[in-house]
């Protein structure tokens, strides 16, 4: 059989797939009746709902004719893993990874980190750019967010205050 | 008069400093992100939520509300400008702004939007001041029974007026709804779905669903376009007021754009965008007057009716929100957030139990409102230099607020990798043709419906037609039922998916 969508049948695929693993997961719980429903009822109810609506865009997918198919086009990885890869070094230089002996490196170091594996992300790349942007983005959200609003981050690295 | 007493209220609260201060903050905010391409209020609000935690609740609320209806005018400059709409509410505002802007016509085009949106927050403002009190009235009725049955009319008003698949919209509906059940159950203690994790026994922080899925979603599908050449109109504004026959022609259309926006943001799923949208395909149904500039041109009306509607649509859409505590559209739902960050339940009590909040958000609507046409006209300058600011420099920056606002939302980096994964899943949905706003309107109305339902089923000892047999229950659930007829029937689904071809 053809499929008619791609987007449509990946994407009755998916709600099918998670909807039955929320409607497997509610039979862990007490599920109850209408009158006095446990944890379990609603997630049930939904987790179901959530599986047959699947099937039917999965079935549609199939079953409908569309113009061109309707590709899910290329993934943009370039963009995806560096922008994600940004975020999770930023955590890391943060708050550091006690599980792995990595010391919190704080917010300054956090910020050149992830000023530059984001650049990476676009289509020109250039060091020194990079530095004046991070440096920018730096001195200002120490004013903005550390002067101003006072939020609670660990601002330098734990091994320099103590 | 109840009405001018409690503006005078609101005024007396929303005219301190620090109040015009986060006024003029929020308004300058929603400017800059409303004129900046690829950000959008629901990125923004979601970034700034957990920097109003230090604030009183009136001031943040003032400004994330800012934030909202000042993208509104932001979003026009760029679309004039640059033919990109800087927010998707602008869409069919460049269509015909940025003709004009060719021929030189730039200074009209932004004038009669400016002009347009402040009269439609004016009317829009007062609107809400007039509808909140008796509909509230109206929500005390409300048992929980007719809660959940509001809720499912909300739900499936938002998707049946938004664009795309309908079945698609519900089921990321439903897949909100269920992301909003993780973690603990509060009748029964019992932790659902949390795998043993101590920080998801809180929940799905609701700030990294937001930022996930809107902000990195969005800033991964935009950078994986390439950057194409935009030809910038910067500096050929010049002679800003519009000619005394532009004003003849824009008046009435900024009436109508008022009259449709304010009633569209009312309806659940509505807000600027259904409003703006509405709003120029109706412009173009009245007819021509002779020698007039055809639609698609650089028609005043093409530009001055949508930017009215859209921002009437930004201001009543608060109306479900303070008087039902229901959220009508994404930013809602993070307005929801901001509430209850600051211990306020949203419903109709908010009017009763904080008066000053409630009186004083309306207030300061109407000053922001003059607060935005200083800023877009005069200082217009200021922001077309803004456009010149590479995407290159825009995205780390971006990409670094929404993760200092998502670690400093639990001071906790476990939030960060959260907002990593929810990243993924919204690129994903992008790819799949998978809407995320009604996502993120489940996720917020998920635990609130489960609660409802249980209260109005286990008053009913358990039985379901408790929902059809009381009256107003009832027809909430049958005008939802109607909603989704009318869409699913073959002329009507035509028509829906013409009028959001531009989108």
């Amino acid at each position: 059989m053809k499929i008619k969508s791609q987007k449509d049948f990946w994407s009755g695929l998916m709600f099918m797939v998670v909807g039955v693993s929320f409607a497997w997961g509610a039979t862990f719980y007490t599920i109850g009746g209408a009158a006095r429903m446990g944890p379990g009822y609603f997630p049930l109810i939904l987790g179901i709902l959530l599986a047959a609506l699947g099937a039917f865009i999965l079935f549609e997918a199939l079953v409908v004719e569309t113009e061109d198919g309707e590709p899910v086009g290329a993934w943009a990885w370039k963009p995806l893993g560096f922008v994600i890869a940004a975020n999770l070094l930023f955590g890391v230089l943060l708050g550091g990874l006690p599980g792995l002996g990595l010391p919190a490196m704080g917010m300054i170091a956090a910020i050149y980190g992830l000023t530059f594996v984001a650049s990476l992300a676009g289509e020109r790349f250039s060091v020194k750019e990079n530095l004046v942007l991070a440096t920018v983005l730096a001195i200002g959200s120490y004013i903005a967010f550390i002067l101003l609003l006072k939020l609670q981050f660990p601002v330098w690295p734990t091994f320099i205050t103590g | 008069m109840d009405l001018l007493s409690n503006l005078a209220l609101g005024f007396g609260v929303a005219v301190t400093p620090m109040n015009l201060l986060y006024c003029f903050i929020g308004c300058i905010l929603g400017t800059l992100i409303g004129v900046l391409p690829g950000i959008g209020p629901v990125a923004t609000i979601a970034m700034l939520l957990p920097a109003t935690y230090a604030l009183p609740p009136v001031s943040a609320l003032i400004m994330l509300a800012g934030i909202y209806y000042g993208a509104q005018y932001g979003g026009s400059t760029t679309a004039i400008l640059v033919n990109l709409p800087g927010e998707s509410s602008s869409v069919v505002t460049c269509i015909d702004g940025y003709q004009m802007a060719r021929q030189g016509r730039a200074g009209p085009a932004l004038a009669a939007a400016g002009l347009g949106s402040f009269f439609a927050g004016c009317v829009g403002t007062l609107i809400l001041a007039a509808f909140a009190p008796p509909l509230t009235e109206l929500a005390f009725k409300f048992g929980p029974a007719e809660y959940f049955s509001l809720m499912i009319l909300g739900l499936i008003g938002a998707v049946v007026l938004a664009s795309g698949s309908l079945i698609k919209a519900i089921a990321m509906i439903v897949l909100g709804l269920l992301l909003g059940l993780v973690g603990t159950d509060v009748n029964s203690g019992v932790a659902r779905y949390s795998f043993d994790v101590p920080e998801l026994t809180d929940g799905i922080g609701f700030v990294v669903v937001a930022m996930g899925v809107f902000g990195y979603g969005e800033i991964i599908s935009n950078l994986s376009v390439p950057e194409d050449n935009r030809e910038v109109f910067t500096a050929k504004v010049q002679g800003l007021w519009p000619t005394k026959a532009d004003f003849k022609a824009m008046a009435p259309a900024v009436l109508r754009g008022t009259a449709l926006g304010s009633m569209l943001g009312i309806l659940p799923g509505g807000g600027a965008l259904l409003a703006s949208f509405a709003s120029y395909a109706f412009e173009k149904k009245i007819p021509m007057k002779p020698g007039e500039i055809p639609f698609g041109k650089g028609n005043i009306r093409g530009v001055a009716s949508p930017e009215s509607a859209n921002n009437a649509g930004a201001q009543t859409s608060f109306i479900p929100l303070l008087t039902l505590g229901i959220p009508p559209n994404a930013v809602m739902a993070l307005m929801v957030g901001a509430m209850t960050i600051h211990n306020i339940q949203p419903g109709p009590q908010v009017m009763t139990s904080n008066p000053q909040l409630f009186w004083g958000l309306i207030a300061s609507m109407w000053l922001g409102n003059l607060m935005l046409v200083i800023l877009n006209l005069p200082l217009i300058g200021m922001w077309i230099k803004l456009l010149t600011v590479p995407y290159r420099w825009l995205f780390p920056a971006i990409v670094l607020f929404c993760a200092i606002g998502v670690y400093s939302t639990n001071n906790n980096t476990f939030d960060v990798w959260m907002v990593g994964a929810f990243g993924f899943i919204g690129y994903v949905f992008i790819k799949l043709g998978c809407e995320p706003a009604p996502l993120l309107l489940g996720f917020i109305l998920g635990p609130m419906m489960e609660e409802n339902l249980r209260r109005a089923l286990l008053l009913s000892r358990g039985d379901w037609s408790v929902l059809v047999t009381r009256p107003l229950s009832a027809g909430l659930l049958g005008a939802a039922l109607l909603l989704v007829v009318i869409v699913a029937l073959p002329s009507i689904k035509a028509k829906r998916e013409e009028a959001f071809v531009e989108d």
